[in-house]
């Protein structure tokens, strides 16, 4: 069902765990759909993401993009960070089977609800 | 890489036996078993000792026996053909919440042409009461139909029992015992059902063969329209090669049915505590009485993680299991049964059944066990949802 690329990752996940003092989070989905992704995030004065780390409770397919997307952000600039969309995500992991597309929404909805996160406690 | 197959109850391997049988009718013996001619005749020949032995294996007689397509066309026939045949007595049919997709969504299209359907609720081990039974039944009640154990949780039904309720009100009573045929020891007449449904492919016979068992003197409307096969009950040409294969087969586990038991019986008895050992904040699904519970059958429900990334972590592993969880079938439900068990939701998503086979070792349980802890650790180190006990 899962090309090389996904297993790979998925045996593998990178960026996995909790950011020491971060000062962005961001967590979606819900136990009863079987899909929850919380990202952390250490962002610096310039705004750009020095490190972010996630936590995926879901299926194969959530766990992949959850390590791909916040690979993909590491480094960026939080206004870069907003443009990823779950499409590059699933590109980069060379595709996931139709049915699990709606998997690759939780990375780029958990990004931004952190991103959020980092806005409002930046304006206090 | 290892490759230890715990989904005996998705299907078996083909026995060597009814392998070696079937042969000779993919080839020399091809007749219609139909047909006046020689070819017809052996072919026909075959067809009837198979019915012959195949009775034999459950207390029945041969012309109780109906050769069928699979389970589900046998489950199909029995709803739907008492539907029919009794239309005009009643439209009221009652089932229970965790029958197998064969049976329930059978019963969900009926309730589109105005049959009315109780789901019987189980309790926390999936079991059916005899008393919810006979709340249930109504004047206009044609059919009861529960299955014998259930493919998920392997919670064997006191069929016997619940076929005297239906019975004692004059209605009829079919079983589905896809998953008790070959693994638990019954005589139809014992149990008294009216009708009863197998399918060869979960006994180590061969895919796309089924039967069903009608009771002699009963009347059933068909479901297959079309020649006059199967004593003009069942229209289409008889599956010789898959007839001879389910007699074999079903002949060789009804034989060996107490050393099965207790072979394959101990391997699960022996990965269950070993889990339960190893692995804290889980739930072992199903009836805990093994007398009551399919002997190969084991569920888990593992809290803060989902069922398909365990799943997945197993198949890299080269062990082939199965979940009842929502992302490998594509829906976000998790399993009816899981649900009407009690499982909440959330958990119910972490749920995986291991049924084991005679082919199955010793060390197939060690590795698995290994890997399932090994698994779960890594999963649950990675999920959102599980703070670790200090």
């Amino acid at each position: 069902m899962y090309n090389e690329k996904v297993m790979e990752v998925f045996r593998n996940p990178q960026h996995m765990g909790e950011v020491e003092n971060y000062n962005a989070i961001g967590t979606v989905g819900n136990e009863t759909c079987g899909d929850i992704m919380q990202i952390t995030m250490r962002i610096n004065e310039d705004d750009i993401i020095e490190d972010a780390k996630f936590k995926t409770f879901g299926c194969a397919a959530a766990v992949a993009t959850s390590s791909t997307a916040t690979g993909m952000i590491i480094g960026k600039s939080v206004d870069e960070a907003l443009k990823l969309t779950n499409k590059e995500v699933v590109t980069e992991l060379e595709g996931l089977p139709p049915q699990k597309i709606h998997c690759s929404v939780l990375a780029e909805d958990a990004i931004r609800v952190a991103i959020d996160d980092y806005r409002k406690r930046k304006n206090g | 890489m290892k490759s230890i197959y715990l989904d005996h109850a998705a299907t078996t391997p083909l026995s060597e036996k009814a392998f070696e049988a079937m042969k000779p009718y993919f080839s020399d013996i091809f007749g219609n078993a139909n047909s006046q001619h020689v070819y017809g005749r052996d072919a026909a020949k075959a067809v009837s000792d198979a019915r012959q032995t195949i009775a034999e294996c459950i207390g029945a007689k041969p012309s109780e026996i109906y050769f069928t397509s699979c389970g589900t066309e046998a489950d199909n026939w029995a709803v739907k053909g008492i539907a029919a045949q009794l239309k005009d007595k009643g439209r009221h049919i009652i089932t229970s919440v965790i029958e197998h997709p064969a049976i329930y969504t059978t019963c969900k299209q009926l309730e589109k042409y105005g049959y009315e359907v109780t789901y019987l609720p189980v309790d926390g081990e999936g079991f059916v009461s005899v008393e919810s039974l006979e709340d249930a039944i109504r004047p206009d009640t044609i059919l009861v139909s529960i299955m014998f154990a259930n493919n998920e949780i392997g919670t064997i039904q006191p069929i016997k029992e619940l076929c005297e309720v239906a019975h004692k009100h004059g209605v009829l009573f079919h079983t589905d015992a896809v998953q008790a045929t070959g693994a638990i020891r019954y005589d139809v007449k014992d149990l008294g059902v009216d009708m009863l449904s197998m399918s060869a492919h979960k006994f180590y016979g061969p895919k796309g063969m089924g039967a069903l068992y009608v009771r002699n003197g009963m009347r059933i409307e068909k479901l297959l329209t079309g020649g006059e096969q199967e004593r003009a009950h069942r229209g289409g040409t008889t599956n010789v090669s898959g007839a001879v294969g389910m007699a074999v087969a079903l002949k060789d586990a009804v034989d060996n049915i107490e050393k099965d038991a207790a072979y394959v019986g101990g391997l699960r008895d022996d990965f269950v505590n070993k889990v339960l050992a190893r692995i804290d904040e889980i739930y072992y699904n199903g009836a805990k009485d093994t007398s009551r519970r399919l002997y190969n059958n084991a569920n888990f429900s593992f809290r803060y993680i989902e069922g398909e990334s365990i799943l997945f972590s197993l198949d890299l592993a080269g062990i082939s299991a199965s979940s009842g969880s929502a992302c490998s079938s594509g829906s976000l439900e998790p399993s009816r049964t899981l649900l009407s068990i009690g499982v909440p939701v959330g958990t119910a998503h972490g749920s995986i059944r291991f049924t084991f086979g005679k082919r199955n070792t010793s060390e197939d349980v060690d590795y698995t066990v290994d890997e399932l802890v090994r698994t779960v650790e890594k999963l649950r180190a990675m999920s959102p949802l599980y703070k670790k006990q200090a």
